[in-house]
């Protein structure tokens, strides 16, 4: 099915490409040691402007998750896992997407689950897959 | 930490309401003026006396039907002369427009400020059934600064992070589809005694259960329902208000704090805005969730009125499921009267002065068949995720 793609900019472009060469790229913060999403040109935490995208697991677990069965757009295929994942790489990391590659009522809070790129157009989508 | 509370100043002096319709033959700036005309002769006042005026969200997008009217539009319209008006959407939710005005009244630019917010997503709907859809706020790539994290992911409606937060909130609580569906049941059994309700037929567990899975665990009926409507509410300066027919009803406290990320994931899902701004609004007052005799919260989603119980300490952290189980105590007889006229799922979606509108009704007595036991306090809260504000509204 198609879908939304983001305009890029020079802040997220590596989260939204870095699938090219197989990374989960995450904006760090040098002096916190700690990552942090959105990207943006300074730390929210500290204000550091010594940020940038950094290299992740790519592994993590399902933070919390719906199963989308209303078809909000034409084409749109139904249903579909919208979930939080949240990396193992820090507590407290995560962001939206979507679960795949399973039934949509196997997801459950807390299941593992490893990054899966999905490439549309010059968009490598950070999706997620369960670990079995 | 403050040596002034602004909002002492200001007081709520009079509202007015459109038709509520679904849809509505009139057009949005029809709507609109019905309902300021209505606040505003409720208020005791004419149009000379209108000095401000103040909308969230404002004109959004060339007349869409989210907001179709906004303040620049409605001051020609009304040929009000005014010393400041303003509108926008970034702000602490659907109840912006009166924290604004307030602020308007009490640093001195404003006497009578009115507030008004109009929507139109019933006939909006009608031509174009996804013309609300997040992926349609953008055309081409997302540049939205909010939206680009989620519509790549299929998400087209609030309904899925709404959805998140309430799969955290079963998780983590134990919260049940049955106490949940009691905020729909409990906003029916209201609306059936509400006039102006969309849907006033009543509605049984059974019904909910029949209805329509949307984003697991929300159904159909935990979702508000699209209205063509206008709601407009007049603030007036302290000294001012005690001119007018009605008695005044204060401006007690305000809660508009955000002290996380502005995101609808990035946001603690099980708090979101809501215990930010409760924090800070019962910092502003001396009165506690004890004194409130009715409660207007917001139920876009069914599940937000749950967080906005818990966040506002109507019950404890975690407990909405279980305060609202069975539905007595949300009644109108029971101890913490909800969404009395119906609230946005039953009711329509008003969009934020809805609830402030039947706040005034309910401390005035002039809810009708629905009126509920005299009191002196309610508590009015708007919006989801990010977006929240709250109103403590004190009758004298």
């Amino acid at each position: 099915m198609s879908r939304k793609l983001p305009a890029l900019n020079p802040d997220t472009a590596p989260f939204w490409q870095g699938g090219q060469h197989g990374k989960l790229m995450i904006h760090h913060c040098t002096p916190c040691a700690r990552y942090f999403h959105p990207p943006a040109p300074i730390c929210p935490r500290c204000a550091s402007l010594d940020v940038g995208p950094r290299p992740v697991s790519g592994k993590g677990k399902v933070l919390s998750f719906t199963i989308n069965h209303q078809q909000w757009v034409p084409g749109l295929d139904v249903p579909y896992v919208v979930a939080i994942i949240e990396l193992d790489d820090q507590e407290g990391l995560h962001f939206v997407s979507n679960v795949i590659g399973c039934q949509p009522e196997d997801v459950a809070i807390d299941m593992p689950v490893r990054v899966s790129f999905s490439q549309v157009e010059d968009i490598w989508l950070p999706l997620f897959e369960r670990i079995a | 930490m403050f040596d002034r509370l602004f909002e002492k100043d200001v007081a709520i002096t009079g509202i007015g309401q459109s038709e509520v319709g679904r849809p509505s033959s009139k057009s949005a700036m029809r709507l609109t003026v019905d309902a300021c005309l209505e606040a505003i002769a409720d208020a005791g006042l004419t149009r000379e006396d209108i000095d401000g005026v103040a909308c969230w969200p404002g004109d959004n997008n060339n007349g869409d039907s989210f907001s179709p009217v906004g303040p620049s539009a409605l001051k020609s319209v009304l040929g009000l002369n005014v010393n400041w008006f303003g509108g926008g959407y970034e702000g602490p939710g659907p109840l912006t427009g009166i924290i604004n005005g307030a602020m308007a009244i009490a640093t001195g630019l404003c006497r009578h400020v009115l507030v008004f917010r109009t929507i139109t997503e019933s006939s909006g709907r009608a031509r174009n059934k996804a013309a609300g859809a997040l992926s349609n706020k953008t055309v081409g790539r997302d540049t939205s600064y909010f939206w680009q994290w989620y519509t790549p992911f299929n998400v087209h409606s609030g309904v899925n992070l709404m959805a998140l937060y309430a799969q955290r909130h079963f998780h983590e609580y134990g919260t049940t589809p049955e106490q949940l569906a009691q905020i729909a049941i409990n906003g029916r059994r209201n609306a059936a005694l509400n006039p102006k309700a969309v849907y006033r037929t009543p509605l049984t567990l059974d019904d909910y259960f029949a209805s329509r899975m949307i984003s697991t665990p929300l159904r159909m009926l935990d979702c508000d329902v699209h209205c063509d409507a206008s709601t407009a509410i007049v603030l007036s300066r302290a000294d001012a208000a005690k001119d007018g027919p009605n008695p005044p009803i204060r401006i007690e406290a305000i809660g508009a704090a955000l002290n996380q990320a502005w995101s609808w994931d990035q946001i603690s899902l099980t708090e979101m805005a809501t215990f930010d701004v409760a924090r800070m609004m019962w910092s502003r007052t001396d009165l506690t969730p004890a004194d409130i005799g009715s409660a207007q919260l917001y139920d876009g989603f069914s599940i937000l009125t749950m967080i906005w119980l818990e966040a506002l300490g109507l019950c404890p952290r975690g407990e909405s499921g279980r305060f609202v189980e069975g539905g007595q105590r949300i009644a109108r007889e029971g101890e913490m009267p909800l969404n009395t006229n119906g609230g946005q799922l039953s009711g329509g979606r008003t969009h934020g002065l809805g609830y402030v509108h039947e706040a005034c009704l309910q401390l005035w007595g002039r809810a009708g068949e629905r009126q509920i036991a005299p009191h002196q306090v309610a508590v009015a809260a708007a919006g989801g995720g990010p977006l929240g504000g709250s109103l403590l509204l004190v009758r004298d």
